[in-house]
């Protein structure tokens, strides 16, 4: 604790500035980085763009024109500086398959997976953080041991496989859940007319649109694949927090706190946990940002109409464009998670500003 | 054995190297306390015996197709795990693809650590400049989303074994780079890499012979810890028919062979996946056991 007196607050407002500048150059340096990699993947792949705009029966006169309007004869360095202009203002080039643009199609994916993403590390939070907590005052118990193997089987189980095996028997044998896709059939067509469409994630439209039943539908589809991505980022979790909970439960002002004869409960989860509560944003924002990676093998499971099946429906039909256009939205989303996480945890840690 | 033992347990030891010995002795002892480690490391060692000898123990060839016994449910006399839409026995294509994941694993892990290794301990080694840019390079790819990278990777290279596992190690040199520098900014000024310089040991001499197996024992931890997200990975390339190429028994692609028919015959799916999982599993038992047993700041309770 510094004394009131002390003038350090206009210096500290300085550092705060000096570490967003800070923090707002390396991400700069991080999309550079990653338009880069898209950049060199996109030139060394063997498909030519010029013949997969044209065709094989253009003249020799339009490949030229084609090229040279492509900006294909410039020398590398300057093209690369025409696709960092380019995606910058939103243009990440058009779908060989659709011949839509791709920011528009991934504009119209990106809601599902976002509400996929949300709905699941929303659940490992609810279960992984308490889980973790508990798992925290009673180590070397039957309990702690439970949470660590089911935490490490959340992390040697093959997604797309738990997916498959959940499809089967929830939806297969038992019925309980909605089948692939995010609607029922009868649902999607009035969902399309009938919903005013404020976000396209389903549940909030409808729920907003007061359809229940339509919102009811929907939670049946999107319960099974976000409550497996949920387990994914649940195991991470409860790791983490129970971790971080054992460091804390060791601190000094804890021995204080109990001493002066405060209640266990509130010992742990209102003086400790509040603590760990900062480096925990990290963490969930860090598993956020993986499930928004993580969801393209369930959403190929599921037929999600999301980012993550868009780019591997694109791959199945060597649609670049289509797959280094997702590749450069799931990058640009999963770095701005990193630098948010990354300021929230200064914002947030008075002993992070130094 | 029981000199042996009293060879190990001496607390004077004669050599470095039965000083060396007597460490990993005691580190076995601790591992083997730990119940969750040991079957970490028992499933491990069944996956390297099945595969060294799957010719041997797999009762049918993977790849000879069969007709007449297509799709058989687990169980079958002759095919315990039953058989998928070629007729081809699971149970044998399993045994004989644990030899193409421990081929990927050995490939990726005999690739990225080293990358890592050599980029860290230069950084972390020389500082400075060279550091800031090495790291910068590194923080990059460490911000990049993994499997995404490696896809776009597959699609660009083309799928095939060799291309899935460049595209694994060159998404996970990154952790590697890390902790290798970290280890390296620790031992860089202590009087003994002091003494090799003043005995005129270039900084390439100090570096291999030095510093880098200073960082080895955290490497290795690592590696065991990652081992598992790199068949995870692999398989997930497979499944998407961006990996290994039919008709080769890879357990992910065998997975997504069984998908079109899981409703009716439930095993050709599932049956793979059960190995993938288990194996992962062995791994992560293992490397937490490792880690428990060989850092000492995850030990203190």
């Amino acid at each position: 604790m510094e004394p009131a007196s002390l003038p350090a607050e206009p210096s500290r407002l300085a550092r705060l500035l000096r570490q967003l500048g800070a923090t707002a150059f390396s991400l700069c340096i991080t999309f550079i980085g990653l338009l880069a990699v898209t950049f060199v993947i996109s030139r060394v792949v063997p498909i030519d763009p010029v013949t997969s705009i044209l065709g094989n029966r253009a003249s020799q006169a339009q490949i030229d024109d084609a090229r040279e309007a492509l900006g294909l004869n410039e020398p590398m360095w300057k093209q690369f500086g025409i696709y960092l202009g380019d995606t910058l203002r939103g243009d990440l080039g058009t779908s060989i398959r659709t011949r839509e643009p791709v920011l528009q199609e991934v504009g119209q994916r990106f809601p599902a997976t976002l509400e996929l993403a949300t709905l699941a590390t929303l659940l490992g939070v609810l279960i992984g953080l308490p889980a973790g907590v508990i798992a925290a005052t009673r180590p070397g118990s039957p309990y702690d041991q439970a949470v660590r193997l089911i935490g490490l089987m959340g992390y040697s189980m093959p997604v797309f496989w738990l997916g498959l095996i959940g499809l089967l028997l929830f939806y297969g044998t038992l019925g309980w859940v909605g089948g692939p896709g995010r609607l029922d059939a009868v649902y999607q067509m009035s969902y399309d007319f009938e919903v005013t469409q404020y976000t396209g994630m389903i549940m909030l439209d409808t729920a907003l649109n007061g359809r229940w039943d339509m919102f009811a539908n929907a939670f049946s589809h999107i319960i099974l694949p976000a409550g497996i991505l949920a387990y994914i980022s649940m195991a991470y979790i409860s790791r983490m927090t129970r971790s971080f909970m054992m460091n804390e439960l060791g601190q000094e002002y804890i021995t204080t706190a109990r001493v002066k004869g405060m209640p266990e409960r509130r010992v742990v989860w209102v003086h400790a946990l509040k603590n760990v509560m900062v480096p925990l944003i990290t963490v969930i924002a860090l598993s956020y940002a993986y499930l928004l990676e993580g969801a393209v093998l369930t959403e190929t499971i599921f037929a999600w109409p999301g980012l993550g099946s868009y780019i591997t429906d694109a791959l199945q039909v060597a649609d670049m464009p289509a797959v280094l256009g997702g590749t450069v939205v799931v990058g640009v989303a999963y770095i701005g998670l990193n630098m948010l996480s990354d300021l929230l945890y200064r914002l947030v840690d008075p002993r992070a500003r130094t | 054995m029981s000199t042996l033992i009293t060879w190990l347990r001496d607390p004077n030891p004669a050599s470095r190297l039965q000083s060396k010995l007597g460490q990993s002795y005691l580190s076995w002892l601790r591992l083997r306390r730990n119940p969750l480690a040991m079957i970490g490391l028992t499933i491990s060692l069944a996956l390297v015996l099945m595969a060294v000898f799957a010719p041997l123990l797999a009762p049918h060839d993977p790849i000879a197709q069969e007709l007449s016994r297509r799709l058989l449910p687990p169980g079958t006399a002759g095919n315990w795990l039953g058989t998928d839409d070629f007729g081809r026995d699971i149970l044998s294509r399993i045994i004989f693809g644990s030899r193409i994941t421990l081929y990927i694993v050995l490939l990726v892990i005999l690739t990225a650590p080293v990358v890592g290794l050599i980029i860290g301990t230069i950084a972390g080694y020389f500082g400075g400049w060279t550091d800031e840019i090495l790291m910068r390079i590194t923080d990059i790819f460490l911000a990049f989303p993994k499997l995404i990278l490696a896809l776009a990777l597959v699609a660009v290279l083309g799928p095939g074994m060799e291309n899935a596992v460049l595209a694994i190690a060159l998404t996970s040199w990154p952790p590697y780079a890390r902790v290798a520098r970290a280890e390296t900014l620790t031992v860089r000024n202590s009087d003994y890499i002091a003494a090799v310089k003043l005995q005129g040991a270039g900084a390439a001499r100090v570096i291999w012979g030095h510093v880098m197996p200073m960082c080895l024992p955290s490497v290795i931890i690592r590696v065991t810890l990652d081992m598992a997200g790199v068949i995870l990975t692999a398989a997930g390339l497979g499944f998407l028919g961006l990996g290994v190429q039919p008709p080769l028994p890879e357990w992910g692609l065998m997975i997504s062979a069984g998908r079109k028919f899981l409703f009716e015959q439930w095993w050709v799916a599932t049956m793979p996946g059960l190995a993938i999982f288990i194996v992962s599993l062995g791994f992560n038992l293992l490397g937490d056991g490792l880690r428990d047993v060989l850092d000492p700041r995850s030990t203190s309770k």
